[in-house]
């Protein structure tokens, strides 16, 4: 085999290979692995929620989203999902133990599939603990079919969409405020703090008050914890809650792959060049 | 003309020389235009049925894509907020890109193996992947929901590294790149440009590796979108080897593709086709058959293997596993099967219909993954149906390809009619290598000669 040549193969190529490097280079970092910070959460007791929805009306106002009106009582007649319009939506649930209110909203995950997914970073896992969206998305989408608890949503009617999800109030927790729905909870269903803080006020309820809570903490520990943590009577399974998540980081479910490509990205041209040059020599041969 | 240009670049003045090429180019770009004017011409008969069926719906499809640009993705679109990705990303992407899987294989065939019975359609095959990735591309474009940030990947606006996608954007990009330097030899033919055109083809087997590499990796990352879609999935269909499944499947649905385009492209454009070409197409046709028939057995295997790992006998009574069922008996034991049997009884009609099948199936499974078996417990009623502009849109991005695909076959030489320079050359190279041996200070006097 000529060198040259070999040179010229290796050269046409290294300009693609350099870009794509810029794909693999940064796999290794492990941004995505939670931040050994403390950050802020909400516990959520559901024995406490009373479906007043003032929380839904507050979230709605202090994001420039149209008001819902929460005296209207028969929206609780189906189970209903956050949308664009609404970034947090009360369920109610009829159970033998009485009605059962339980507010959802994004669950800003401490590993988050949305974050991992986004391929501008437009998501983003702040120090503080929210999960946020910013402008220099594409509109792609991914980060929908990537969201375990299938919270973000597009605006789809305007030209100018944007992704829509609770963002913990973001701008509020920065200057020391608590998120708006914490604020206006009159029944105290909604406790705002540091994630260990909670945490530990989450299990003090559990063991302080024997048979009230089924001794489970939703979100300490489903896809690798996240910043929202509930508390209930009743058995979660049946209040609508995903059991079937798994404790493995979302994220991590695509890092076998992100793995390989630099591993491919090296050994592919090698190995193709390689075998290229092994064929041309035999077929030289054979035509000799 | 060319002679007159030449006399002029030999001017020994520095500046004389830059200006003149400057001039040169500019005639050279300026010549183009008017031939290219001149070739937007049809070719042949204007009044076909193709023509007739498809240029009004290309008509009626290019005025819904800009009504759809203007009004929000909703306008005229079933994507909802429970199925973000419709029929431009879940089935012209996941489904085109496949099937443009051929122009990988081909190239490692011709290129890596050496194997030389498969270059006479190799040019057309890495054409329709070229062509297919930049229409895929637009469908991609199509479907985003804030249009003016697709660049952001791309310029750095925020590196999502860690993102399956941000893999995908740049390895589309890229192989695009590579497939237009493994096709751009003979745009040079067509053009006559000798000395562009030897540059080009150097640059041929770099393009290709690379091009092979990016393949792999991004047919395989098209799956690994949907592991984060774990609990969205029926578990029939999730599994941690679904990047692999992606891979081996663009090579048969690739190949496949290849097979009836072939079998098309005979009747439409023989009078393009060398006799060596039309001499050799059987024979090319039972070989990719074989291609196909152990990358479909391989693939069949490997769901098996995961089905019984998976312990997966509990869904296969459900309707969803009854679809299972006939996903991979129906379409992918069946025609594995038949191409078997084809190549061997060299039954060039039942390899078509093999291939037909199995392309079938590459679009039930790849359709699976974006909507059927996708979030499968949703009522039919509030899962995704595409709207008819949806599919118009669709069929207008297809058909606009064909006719670019037509265009260019009726001018370049595509399927084997190399032009006699270009192969005299080719034949000089090989003999001077031969001449220069192995060192690196011969191979330079090669570049001195022009
Ligand atoms: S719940 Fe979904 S949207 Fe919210 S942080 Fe987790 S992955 Fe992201
Ligand atoms: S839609 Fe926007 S935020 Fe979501 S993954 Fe795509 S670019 Fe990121």
């Amino acid at each position: 085999m000529k060198r040259r040549e070999f040179l010229k193969v290796a050269l046409s190529g290294l300009g693609l290979f350099a870009s794509s490097a810029i794909c693999s280079k940064t796999v290794f970092s492990s941004e995505i692995k939670a931040k050994t910070k403390e950050f802020f959460g909400v516990l959520v007791d559901t024995t406490r929620c009373i479906g007043c929805r003032t929380c839904e009306a507050s979230c709605a106002e202090s994001h420039s989203l149209p008001i819902p009106n929460i005296e209207d009582k028969s929206v609780f007649t189906k189970i209903r999902k956050p949308d664009e319009k609404t970034l947090t939506v009360v369920n109610r649930f009829l159970t033998e133990k009485g009605e059962i209110y339980v507010k959802i909203q994004c669950m800003h995950c401490n590993q988050p599939g949305c974050v991992a997914a986004c391929l501008v970073k437009a998501m983003k896992k702040r120090k503080e603990g929210p999960v946020t969206w910013d402008e220099n998305c594409m509109g792609c989408r991914y980060c929908m079919v990537s969201c375990p608890f299938d919270i973000p949503k597009f605006e789809y009617d305007e030209a100018f969409g944007r992704i829509m999800k609770c963002d913990m109030c973001y701008g509020r927790i920065s200057s020391g405020k608590v998120p708006a729905c914490v604020e206006v909870c009159p029944k105290e269903a909604l406790t705002f703090g540091t994630r260990r803080d909670i945490l530990n006020e989450a299990k003090k309820r559990i063991y302080q008050t024997p048979g009230l809570y089924v001794p489970y903490i939703y979100g300490e520990n489903e896809v690798g914890g996240t910043a929202f943590l509930y508390i209930s009577s009743y058995p979660f399974e049946k209040l609508n809650f995903q059991m079937d998540l798994g404790y493995t980081p979302y994220p991590e479910y695509t890092t076998g792959f992100l793995y390989s490509v630099p591993v491919i990205l090296i050994l592919w041209p090698a190995f193709l060049t390689g075998i290229h040059y092994l064929t041309k020599e035999r077929k030289k041969e054979i035509e000799r | 003309m060319r002679k007159e240009f030449e006399s002029i670049t030999i001017a020994r003045n520095g500046l004389t020389l830059a200006l003149s090429k400057l001039v040169l180019l500019t005639f050279y770009f300026i010549g183009f235009l008017v031939l290219l004017i001149k070739e937007l011409k049809p070719k042949g008969k204007v009044l076909t049925a193709f023509n007739v069926i498809t240029l009004p719906i290309i008509l009626l499809g290019t005025y819904l894509i800009i009504t759809h640009m203007f009004y929000g993705l909703s306008h005229g679109s079933n994507v909802s907020q429970d199925f973000p990705w419709g029929i431009f990303i879940g089935f012209n992407v996941m489904v085109g890109v496949p099937f443009a899987g051929g122009a990988y294989v081909l190239a490692f065939v011709v290129y890596i193996l050496n194997a030389e019975k498969y270059h006479p359609i190799l040019r057309a095959t890495i054409l329709n992947g070229f062509l297919a990735y930049v229409f895929y591309a637009s469908a991609i474009f199509l479907d985003l929901g804030r249009k003016w940030n697709i660049l952001n990947p791309i310029i750095g606006n925020e590196f999502g590294v860690n993102s399956v996608l941000f893999l995908v954007a740049w390895h589309f990009l890229l192989y695009m790149i590579a497939q237009f330097i493994e096709f751009s030899p003979a745009i040079a033919e067509w053009l006559e440009l000798k000395r562009l055109r030897k540059i080009l083809s150097s640059m041929t087997l770099g393009a290709c590796v690379f091009g092979i590499a990016l393949s792999t990796l991004h047919q395989s990352g098209l799956g690994a979108l949907f592991m984060m879609a774990k609990n969205k999935l029926h578990p029939l269909w999730y599994t941690e080897f679904i990047p692999v499944l992606f891979f081996v499947s663009s090579i048969f649905a690739g190949l496949s593709c290849v097979i009836v385009e072939g079998t098309i492209s005979k009747k439409v454009f023989r009078h393009r086709m060398s006799e060596e070409y039309l001499k050799n197409y059987d024979d090319i046709v039972i070989g990719l058959a074989r291609g196909c028939a152990i990358t479909l057995f391989v693939y069949f295997f490997l769901k098996v293997l995961i089905f019984i790992h998976g312990k997966s006998w509990v869904y296969i009574s459900s309707p969803m596993g009854i679809w299972y069922l006939v996903e991979v008996l129906g379409f992918v034991l069946i025609p594995c099967l038949m191409f078997y049997y084809g190549q061997r009884d060299r039954r060039i009609n039942l390899i078509r219909v093999a291939a037909l099948v199995t392309m079938l199936g590459v679009i039930i499974n790849r359709i699976n993954y974006s909507m059927i078996a996708y979030k499968w417990y949703l009522p039919l009623s509030e899962k995704y149906i595409p709207t008819w502009q949806e599919i118009v849109i669709t069929l207008t991005i297809v058909f606009t390809q064909l006719w670019i695909f037509r265009w260019v076959v009726n001018r370049m030489p595509v399927y084997g009619e190399v032009p006699e320079w270009a192969k005299e050359k080719e034949l000089e190279e090989e003999e001077y290598q031969a001449e220069l041996g192995f060192t690196m200070a011969n191979g330079g006097q090669r570049y001195r000669d022009y």
